[in-house]
């Protein structure tokens, strides 16, 4: 019996472990820089691009072809230049390979479209008149400093585009929903026969050509450092021959990944990580980071614990301390426990059907006439708000059902120590069981964060999107905006895993942000365990 | 009769000779029915939960500062009746009731009377030593806090004041903010007995106080329980009969829910006028 036992725990702990170092191993590997080959096929090889018989990339797959036995390999090699190739990953068998090699001269450059160019520099091209010829000795340092150089002003305008703009737009947003709103409940005679409203049109329409006239000013600001960007260019060759010219203002990262030391590797891999954690997605969200995601999901886990502690530990106590044991209290507790076994999709359609229908519409019908009017739901449509509210809704019977374990552990004694005291019922739970029950309470919380930080299926209906740079909490006043839609990063799995439309390219961040998820899940848990342990040394329950 | 029960050796476990004993429990007779009696149990108190009857027939009276001792084997009713003078058995569902107890010549049963106020006058120490999950301070005033009084110096001064009452002042006066639940066993209990005599009742009922705790700690409590009869009514139910020999005044012996005998602790002990007492005191059974 302890030989079954004992396996079914090995089995179960091994599988863990091996889930995990999937994860992690695929996640981590893809900051971790690899050498570029320079591939020599054989003359008569079928897998040229173009007519040369050379390619270069990155060996990502060295594995047996699987239908023969004769030991063969193959590689997979990532290529790039997908704007040359319309690829970027090949397959080529062993076979195939007369020679590889590792030029120490090659080049990598990240770029904001077409993913990854891998070639030999020929020449950077400063304005117009100025060469720097990739033979030159201050090449390397030359063109690392215009890559610097037009990622600050990339920055630049970015953020010009997003705060300035993005504050002139959401003013003008306002203006022409209530605009809208005017025109659509009134008829042209009923505005024309009413001054006020006249007037009120003609201020709007005023204040919108204002603004106008001060978002004209920055977008051609921003357009002229946009232009600058195309000023400096790089010319270089790829390893089938062809001669590509390319504005260095859509290169991100430049580097020699033939030239890294072990330090250049760790440098590299710390800096591609943390732009992973801190950068917006590019490209589909198949490049860049995902830090919306990241600060998504936390927010709404956030949201959705602060939603359902309360909900659930009073019902708990109501169930636990208040309602006689009957027919009713047991059907609640069944129906609670029921609850936890629900497809959490249904909770889905019942947040769409309720909290966005339902509670937002009505929400929008009192507070937000004008939005219903023009037809833009404000609380009407997903949101952050609903995602968590619905998600805590999923999560309440497991508060729930820990809450009750808790508050049943807390020894009858001290309940009647208290009451003898003098205390009533209500103080009685307030200030001695509650307290004495924090730990069974949080350890209820680190259930439902477990369970609610993962869910993706149901926030798919209500307010997960595939991007949303917008942050639900930012600079701009309310600072917290719970009616935008958010990314989540298990939807940003999905998302990029399944509806990318390179999915070799997509399969990497798919495990880095698979990875990151049970960063952010374990690190959440953390800190509720931390608290935990610090409640309970606090009300730590007495020891003979 | 004081002066000769005070101060009771606690070694001398040892019934004293029988004519002395005989003697002295007549004279105690007698002082016993000029004395004021604080609780009075009358009209046949009995006592149901649901349809088993726990209690039967039950008239008593219980003096004013001093310690009667509630004796008898397990499942006797002496715990049920002591619950029952706070009303601590209203937790329970399906109780009921016939008969009268009064605390100051007021129906504890009156439904005019609130249970709260009750239980403010009857504090209460339970078998288990049963601290709140806070500190040694707030435990304290814990049923000061309870009738919302915020008065800083009020409850400074009911710490200390209680405290010293429980003899446990000096042990805990630099740590009054730490966790109640660091203190050792017979400390906490000592705790529990401060906690009681924090909102000046007029009785501290007490069920078997020291049946979770080593000798020393016991006879702390004892020493403790001798001295609160100063100032305090108290009812106690003990397993242990030396200990009621040591600390009560008078005893109460039950046997199956009804009231058997009930004398001075000395007569009772020595002189029963009881077969099943006798059994019971001297070993037989229970």
């Amino acid at each position: 019996m302890v030989w079954l036992t004992g396996m079914g725990l090995a089995l179960g702990t091994v599988m863990v472990v091996y889930l995990l170092w999937v994860i992690f191993a695929n996640g981590i590997t893809v900051f971790w820089p690899k050498p570029v080959q320079l591939v020599q096929l054989k003359a008569d090889s079928v897998f040229k691009i173009g007519q040369t018989n050379q390619i270069a990339g990155a060996i990502t797959i060295n594995r047996e072809i699987s239908d023969r036995d004769d030991g063969k390999r193959e590689f997979q090699f990532f290529v790039g230049n997908k704007d040359s190739y319309g690829f970027m990953y090949k397959f080529i068998p062993q076979d195939d390979v007369k020679e590889l090699s590792l030029p120490k001269n090659i080049m990598v450059a990240e770029r904001l479209e077409y993913g990854n160019a891998i070639f030999f520099p020929v020449q950077l091209n400063l304005g117009t008149n100025k060469v720097v010829a990739s033979g030159e000795p201050n090449f390397v340092a030359e063109i690392h400093r215009v890559v610097e150089e037009c990622n600050a002003r990339r920055e630049k305008y970015t953020e010009l585009e997003k705060k300035d703009i993005g504050r002139i737009n959401n003013a003008i947003r306002k203006i022409d929903i209530r605009q809208k709103a005017i025109s659509a409940s009134n008829t042209e005679v009923e505005i024309q026969a009413n001054a006020s409203l006249t007037q009120e049109l003609e201020r709007l329409t005023k204040e919108k050509a204002d603004w106008v006239v001060e978002y004209e000013g920055l977008a051609s600001q921003a357009e002229a450092l946009r232009l600058e960007q195309k000023k400096d260019t790089l010319t270089y060759r790829l390893a089938t021959g062809e001669i590509k010219t390319q504005a260095i203002g859509e290169i991100v990262d430049i580097y020699q990944p033939n030239q890294f030391g072990l330090w250049d590797k760790i440098g590299f891999f710390v800096g591609h990580f943390w732009g992973f954690l801190t950068e917006n997605p590019r490209e589909a969200n198949t490049e860049g980071g995902i830090f919306p995601a990241i600060f998504g999901t936390f927010v709404m886990t956030v949201l959705m614990s602060v939603a359902v502690m309360p909900f659930g530990v009073l019902a708990a106590i109501y169930l636990r301390e208040y309602a006689k044991d009957g027919v009713f209290v047991r059907g609640v507790r069944i129906a609670v426990n029921n609850l936890a076994g629900v497809p959490s999709i249904v909770f889905g359609a019942f947040g769409v059907g309720f909290f966005i229908y339902l509670a937002g519409g009505t929400i929008d019908r009192l507070f937000f006439p004008d939005y219903v009017a023009s037809k833009v739901p404000f609380f009407g449509t997903g949101g952050i708000l609903w995602a968590s509210l619905t998600l805590a809704l999923m999560t309440v019977p497991v508060v729930v059902v820990a809450t009750e374990e808790a508050l049943a552990s807390v020894p009858r004694a001290v309940r009647e120590g208290a009451l003898a005291c003098g205390a009533s019922k209500w103080q009685t739970i307030q200030r001695v069981v509650l307290p004495a029950s924090a730990p069974g309470l949080l350890t209820g919380l680190i259930l439902a964060m477990a369970r609610g930080a993962g869910e993706v299926a149901p926030l798919m209906l209500v307010g997960v999107v595939k991007l949303a740079p917008e942050l639900p909490i930012d600079t701009v006043p309310p600072f917290i905006h719970l009616d935008y839609k958010f990314m989540h990063l298990g939807f940003h799995i999905y998302d990029v895993g399944f509806q990318s439309p390179d999915s070799e390219a997509a399969k990497p961040m798919v495990f880095a942000t698979t990875f990151l998820l049970i960063l952010l899940v374990v690190v959440m848990n953390l800190a509720a365990i931390l608290i935990r342990n610090h409640v309970k040394k606090k009300y730590s329950s007495s020891a003979f | 009769m004081t002066e000769l029960m005070k101060k009771p050796a606690p070694t001398n476990q040892t019934a004293p000779l029988q004519t002395e004993s005989q003697a002295l429990g007549k004279a105690q007779a007698t002082t016993d029915q000029i004395e004021n009696h604080l609780i009075k149990v009358s009209d046949d108190f009995s006592f149901w939960y649901g349809k088993n009857q726990v209690l039967f027939d039950l008239n008593l009276a219980i003096p004013n500062r001093k310690v009667t001792a509630l004796i008898g084997p397990s499942g006797c009713g002496k715990s049920t009746l002591l619950r029952c003078f706070n009303r601590m058995n209203d937790l329970i569902e399906g109780i009921h009731h016939t008969g009268d107890i009064s605390i100051s010549d007021q129906s504890i049963f009156d439904p005019s009377l609130e249970i709260i106020s009750l239980r403010k006058k009857v504090g209460m120490v339970f078998q288990k030593y049963n601290p709140f999950p806070k500190s040694i301070y707030e435990n304290v005033v814990f049923s000061l806090r309870v009738s919302g009084r915020t008065n800083k110096a009020l409850l400074d001064e009911t710490v200390e004041r209680s405290l010293k009452r429980a003899a446990l002042w000096d042990e805990v006066k630099n740590r009054l903010h730490e966790s109640a639940l660091g203190l050792s066993g017979g400390q906490m209990q000592r705790l529990c007995i401060a906690r009681a005599v924090a909102n000046e009742p007029e009785v501290i009922l007490m069920d078997e106080p020291c049946s979770a705790l080593d000798p020393i700690a016991t006879g702390k409590i004892e020493d403790l329980i001798v001295e609160l009869k100063e100032n305090y009514t108290i009812v106690i139910v003990t397993h242990n009969m030396q200990q009621a020999t040591r600390i009560s005044d008078r005893t109460a012996f039950f046997y199956l829910g009804k009231l058997i005998e009930y004398s001075d602790t000395k007569t009772l002990f020595t002189n029963p006028s009881e077969k099943q007492t006798e059994d019971y005191v001297t070993g037989r059974f229970g």
